[in-house]
């Protein structure tokens, strides 16, 4: 027994149970690495971008003398250097390495500058100076729109007849809102250090959650087979969507840099040059009419999406696709017309983030029903109950149907793209949820409040989320995982995700360990490297422990079914009668220390490792008219927000959050609730506090945490409680549970939907109409509360 | 070290002396630093020199606080003081004679007592799973540390002392509940002590030679000068009047991370002890509040608010707490930003700004009342050869101004700059008829500025709506605010005369009605008891 290996007595299961990160310790003692904390290879030089000033135009030329002046300057790298493809790898080939011709944003990279030290690169990139002709910019989807500039064709997905039955419907609605984008802040910035090696081989350590398509991008840029570029990434300081794609860019570069120079490179973004650079969370502008009968119940949507999706397209295909997917949430929408449209603007092309479209599809219907309630003077909480998916049949066709539409479902729980719920707990979870927050005492407290209050006023709302798990992109749903187990017993595992501070390594280590039956501390998961495990989709989606957690799963079997048989063939039984736990192989014969029948295994020439591979069952969808079964299942949450807002100043405070979120059987929930609240707060930040501001020339002017605020220590409600909801994933899923990454940040739509109830308190008391939609944009920044307090 | 060794010529055209030895308290032993330039960042210093990888620059302007570390030092009463300071806007010379530690240092220093394989800090915080990205925990760490030294061993931390303390520090992962809780567990495992008399003797033994040598060198400018008493530095802003002129260096830190400049030389007079001072003086027209220019704005909010409490809210959102620990009032008056906090309330309070320059029978002091120091966009009446050297403050013959009210509007409750600052100076006479009022603006005009019409209005009237609606209407009259991405000028308009209004209604209110603010602590306590109540 090897004295650094932990004892194995009275351990038992790993999964479920509240572990620490597996870095929490070196986190705290500040030892854990982060790309930029690595020591340097001798030789390394420092890059800085060169950026457009311009949002729109033609490039004419750069004059570089001033840089390459300065002391310590090396090189300037422009689009003439890049010895493979000047377009990036990206699915959508539309988008320039480093610009030519033309630039399409305020601080679209035209190239870098490359100097001994970073403080000297950054000097000199901004003493380049680039003859720009501007050209007009579109600066806002809308616009876009009318223009017809999209980055991918328009998507319509049709139930019914959505504009007959608003017609016909007793009651109607109609109007435009829109929500801000979100930049993701992580705090580590976008970083990666490019180490040329023998013979064009390549080591790119990169702060990513994707390994595999930074490989992919840096080999086609330097023209070269994709196994001549390895990327290793240990840890990110954050990522949330920001480094999916975006990260990419970034290898790119710095590989661009070091083949140029013939040294390694490291580029870090400064803050500023960061958010300047990178896309964030799409905009979105919406048009609606709703129809609804006089409980509230919704008969016919028609709702238009025109996504602000950035100068190229990046992901907003399956960001605007999500959203489309989402604009249901968690209700029955019988006759339904909805159209996405990929706008093309002149501005940092946007991304991946947290939700990925979920949110912005979601908070539309919520804001809908909201005002529905108002509008009819209900309780929101009754016709969110209303409109939820259920078994009932659905309502009988009243209108003529137009020739080639879908007809309507014969039960309500079947959604706009056709995909049946059939996992739905959020009737018992909703009302779970209300009775524990005591949300009906509430209500007729905050009205009777607000009523003596001479100035503020209290808001209250109690929103569901139920959130599609599984890459839209079906074939991004597979994984790899290779676990290794050493003859000392001791167990390495690698898989394909990454880890950003979601806990993934740890999940993974208490899944492996449970199916080899040793302490967690024995498994070890070492760093993303496409070297080991191939073609890796990003960490993204939710998806991570789902993935790749099965596909360590299945490796971990794969090796335990070689020891088992050994053990087998030495006490003469069948494979179903060895058991693995706490750290013993137990036969019907025998009771051996798991090391111990590793060593024998190993002298018996017994394979120790395995790989393992899983891909999502059940799932399909036709991409075009994006109906089918996107989701393998559906993640559930509720959440209940108190706020309290000043009308005179527009100030926001939340004053109590209560939760209850459905992880299925969760492996560590630690780790589960980590990420409800901190998703939570996060997309709290979204809808209140954080707001992205464009000049009228295109330059982001909110490009710091001096001037984009997200949430601080002091804006977490004082009121916070967060539970589990008890019941296993009833799709066959690892250990029972479920993704939990994305589905909790639009929890925060309570909050939203909180502020526009205190808001509707404040107007009716200024004796403005509150029973029609209210005029509030998202985020609710003070002088948007304000605003929404008083305009007529 | 650094590669800009070879600093460009002043503009004497004589290079810069070499920069004066640098030491640290570091690890329990004194560590000497040579030829550090003038303008690198303790941050650049800490990971690069000496391979303290755990500070993390995150934004590089101070608003973020991935780079907090814990400096201590004999502050200005002589006493050790512990502040945790944000190193990526720090100068690494501003640190020259204090004690430094990282989150790697407090498991490692021999200083610090050992009570397990982690600072009770740092098990506190694994222990509430207050890491997942891990990024911005080290800086949690110091700030958590700054606080755990900060007060007697075990006594426990309130809610409010963490939020209070963590407010320089963002976390993009967590949500913060888990650190907060860890905040308030920390002082209930085995306490781990610092040897605060090595400490001492350690922070004496590193204490900076006096500067400059005396006389002042003939024709090499300082690289980076510091004089600790007043003539010297008066005589070295004289003889260098181009030298940037650097105190708690939360501003000039941008000058080097954001603007990327270049600062071969710089003066800096936070070691000044006579600037260092804040003390209460009496005159001709009464008692006087001294608050020196280089007084941090920690100790200078707390003098003020020792005067009047309820400003305890308005200075609790004036930055995160390591910008109070390291910014300078002096310096926030100097620097003349329109958004600047300080200003409208000492407009209000009726302060003098005292500037200082060098003069042959000692410092000669030029008096102005601060609203007539702005005279335009970041310009200011300073001279060239002028420091500001203290803020006056009267006092009368107890403390003027019986009511002041402070109120700031942002985006975000803490640590944000204002869109809107109103402070308002009342003192009304038994019949409630104003005596004397005086308001400061911020946010609304191109400087810091004092609202004449609104006072005029309500000076002589007594304190009533229709007195405040016509004050607001002239507070809104006169002052034309501009749009930026904080706000509209329109909304800035509003909610300035809002702000009075609000001052009105808190003021009249009936003692049991529902509070009027959601930006001061007490009536938020309140909505919360009301929740409390309803949920119970």
């Amino acid at each position: 027994m090897n004295a650094a290996l932990p004892l194995d007595t009275g351990t038992g299961p790993a999964c479920g149970s509240p572990i620490a990160h597996e870095s929490a310790h070196a986190q705290v003692a500040g030892r854990a690495p982060y790309v930029d904390d690595l020591p340097e290879p001798r030789g390394t030089l420092h890059a800085a971008p060169i950026l457009s000033p311009v949002a729109h135009g033609r490039l004419r030329g750069l004059d570089v003398s001033a840089a390459l002046a300065l002391p310590g300057v090396r090189a300037v790298v422009t689009a003439q250097d890049i010895p493979g493809d000047p377009v990036l790898a990206a699915f959508a080939h539309d988008e320039p390495v480093l610009a030519r011709d033309t630039v399409q944003h305020v601080g679209q990279v035209i190239g870098l500058v490359v100097a001994d030290d970073v403080r000297t690169a950054r000097a000199a990139a901004r003493a380049v100076r680039a003859d720009i002709e501007p050209l007009p910019a579109v600066l806002d989807p809308r616009t876009a729109h009318a223009q017809g500039a999209y980055v991918l064709p328009p998507v319509h997905v049709r139930r019914g007849d959505a504009a007959a039955a608003i017609a016909q419907a007793p009651h109607r609605l109609q109007g435009a809102f829109a929500v801000g984008g979100q930049e993701h802040y992580y705090l580590e910035g976008q970083i990666a250090l490019a180490i040329p090696q023998e013979q064009d081989q390549w080591t790119v350590l990169s702060s990513t959650q994707h390994p595999g398509e930074v490989q992919h991008w840096v080999a086609h840029a330097l023209g070269l087979a994709t196994h001549r570029v390895r990327v290793e990434c240990r840890r990110m300081g954050g990522g949330f969507g920001g480094k999916e794609t975006q990260a990419g860019h970034v290898a790119v570069w710095a590989a661009l840099a070091a083949h140029k120079v013939g040294a390694p490179v490291k580029l870090r973004l400064d803050r500023d040059d960061d958010m300047l650079i990178t896309g964030k969370r799409h905009p979105f502008a919406y048009d609606y009419a709703v129809g609804f009968d006089d409980g509230g119940r919704i008969l016919g949507l028609e709702l238009s999406m025109y996504v602000d999706c950035g100068f190229s397209a990046d992901l907003s295909g399956p960001v605007a696709d999500r959203a489309v997917f989402h604009s249901d949430n968690a209700y029955f929408v019988p006759h339904v017309a909805l159209h996405s449209y990929r706008c093309r603007t002149h501005k940092q092309s946007a991304t991946a983030f947290r939700g990925f479209g979920g949110p912005q599809g979601m908070i539309a219907i919520e804001t809908l029903i909201g005002d529905i309630a108002r509008h009819l003077g209900l309780d929101p909480l009754e016709v969110r109950h209303r409109n939820l998916y259920d078994d009932a049949p659905a309502p009988t066709w009243t209108v003529p149907l137009p020739a080639g539409s879908t007809p309507l479902p014969p039960r309500r729980d079947t959604t706009p793209y056709q995909m049946r719920v059939e996992d739905n707990i959020l009737r018992p979870l909703i009302d779970t949820l209300a009775e524990r927050c005591r949300y009906a005492q509430r209500r007729a407290a905050i009205a009777e409040w607000n009523a003596r209050s001479p100035v503020l006023q209290r808001g209250l709302a109690l929103t569901p989320v139920k959130f599609g798990i599984s890459f839209t992109a079906t074939l991004f749903n597979q994984a790899g995982a290779l676990v290794h187990v050493y003859t000392d017993g001791s167990v390495l595992v690698n898989h394909g995700g990454t880890e950003m501070g979601q806990g993934l390594h740890t999940k993974v280590a208490q899944i492996v360990a449970d199916e080899l039956g040793v302490p967690v501390a024995r498994v070890q998961v070492s760093a993303s490297d496409t070297a080991r495990v191939p073609n890796a989709s990003a960490t993204a989606a939710s998806s991570g422990t789902d993935l790749n957690g099965r596909a360590a799963q299945y490796a971990a079997a794969s090796v335990r079914q070689n020891l088992a048989a050994f053990v087998c063939g030495l006490d003469g039984c069948g494979a179903g009668e060895i058991r693995f736990e706490g750290g013993w192989v137990l036969s019907p014969k025998a009771r051996r220390r798991f090391d111990d029948v590793v060593r024998e295994a190993y002298a018996n020439r017994i394979q120790l490792w395995s790989d393992g591979f899983y891909r999502t069952p059940k799932i399909h969808y036709d991409k075009t008219t994006l109906t089918g079964r996107p989701f393998y299942y559906f993640a559930y949450g509720a959440a209940c927000t108190e706020v309290a807002i000043d009308p005179l100043t527009g100030e926001l405070r939340v004053l109590a959050v209560d939760v209850l979120h459905d992880v299925g059987r969760s492996i560590n929930p630690a780790i589960d609730v980590g990420q409800i609240e901190g998703g939570f707060v996060q997309g709290m930040g979204w809808l209140t506090t954080e707001e992205l501001v464009w000049r009228d020339d295109g330059r982001l002017w909110t490009t710091g945490a001096s001037t984009y605020k997200i949430p601080a220590a002091g804006d977490l409600p004082p009121h916070w409680r967060i539970d589990l909801w008890p019941e296993p994933n009833r799709e066959d899923n690892v250990f029972g549970s479920k993704a939990v990454g994305e589905p909790p940040f639009m929890l925060a739509i309570s909050v939203w939907e909180a502020v526009r109830d205190a808001v509707a308190s404040a107007r009716r008391r200024a004796g403005l109409p509150a029973d029609g939609p209210l005029p509030l944009d998202a985020p609710a920044t003070p002088e948007r509360i304000w605003r929404a307090c008083q305009a007529g | 070290m650094s590669t800009d060794t070879a600093a460009p010529a002043n503009a004497h055209g004589a290079p810069p002396s070499p920069p004066p030895p640098l030491r640290l308290v570091h690890r329990g032993r004194v560590r000497q630093l040579d030829a550090v330039p003038a303008d690198r960042t303790l941050l650049a210093l800490l990971r690069e020199d000496l391979g303290l990888t755990s500070v993390k620059e995150g934004c590089a302007s101070g608003d973020c606080g991935a780079c907090t570390v814990a400096v201590a030092d004999h502050g200005p009463d002589g006493a050790l003081r512990w502040r945790a300071l944000n190193s990526c806007i720090r100068l690494a010379h501003a640190a020259n004679g204090c004690a430094v530690w990282t989150a790697e240092d407090l498991t490692q220093d021999p200083l610090i007592a050992r009570t397990g394989p982690l600072h009770p800090v740092q098990q506190a915080l694994a222990d509430a799973h207050g890491s997942q990205c891990g990024f911005c925990t080290p800086g949690f760490v110091m700030s958590l540390f700054v606080l755990y030294q900060g007060r007697p061993a075990g006594t426990p931390v309130t809610r409010d002392e963490a939020v209070e303390a963590l407010s320089g520090n963002l976390c993009r992962c967590t949500g913060y509940r888990p650190i907060l809780d860890a905040a308030q567990a920390m002082t209930a495992l085995p306490p781990a002590t610092v040897d605060t008399a090595a400490l001492h003797t350690l922070l004496a033994a590193a204490q900076p030679a006096a500067q400059p040598p005396a006389p002042l060198p003939d024709t090499a400018a300082p690289a980076y000068l510091a004089p600790r008493d007043l003539d010297s530095l008066l005589a070295a802003r004289a003889r260098w009047p181009h030298v940037p002129v650097v105190a708690g260096g939360t501003d000039a830190g941008l000058w080097i991370t954001k603007q990327h400049r270049r600062l071969t030389q710089v003066l800096d007079v936070s070691r000044c002890a006579a600037l260092q001072r804040i003390d209460t003086q009496d005159g001709p027209h009464g008692r006087t509040l001294r608050i020196g220019a280089a007084a941090t704005l920690h100790d200078a909010f707390a003098a003020l608010q020792a005067h009047w409490p309820s400003l305890r809210d308005f200075f609790g959102r004036f930055a995160g707490q390591p910008i109070r620990h390291g910014g300078t009032l002096g310096g926030n008056v100097a620097n003349g930003s329109p958004i600047g906090d300080s200003m409208p309330l000492l407009i209000a309070l009726g302060a003098s700004v005292v500037l200082l320059r060098h003069g042959a029978r000692g410092p000669e002091e030029r008096r102005l009342p601060l609203e007539d120091f702005y005279r335009g966009y970041r310009q200011t009446a300073l001279a060239a050869d002028e420091l500001v050297g203290y803020l006056d403050i009267p006092l009368g013959n107890g403390t003027a101004w019986p009511e002041v009210h402070a109120h700031k509007v942002s985006k975000r409750f803490e640590d944000d700059i204002s869109a809107v600052c109103l402070a308002l100076a009342l003192w009304r006479d038994t019949e409630g008829r104003v005596v004397q009022a005086r308001i400061g603006a911020g946010g609304v005009a191109p400087v810091p500025t004092r609202a004449r019409a609104a006072e005029a209005a309500l000076r002589g009237q007594l304190w009533q709506a229709d007195t405040v609606r016509a004050a607001m209407d002239a507070l809104q009259s006169e002052f034309a605010p501009l749009s930026d991405g904080r706000a509209s000028a329109a909304y800035r308009r509003a909610v300035l005369g809002n702000l009075l209004w609000r001052t009105w209604l808190a003021t009249a209110a009936a003692p049991d009605a529902p509070p009027v603010r959601l930006d001061e602590h007490a009536p938020w306590q309140a909505l919360l008891q009301t929740t409390a109540e309803e949920r119970a």
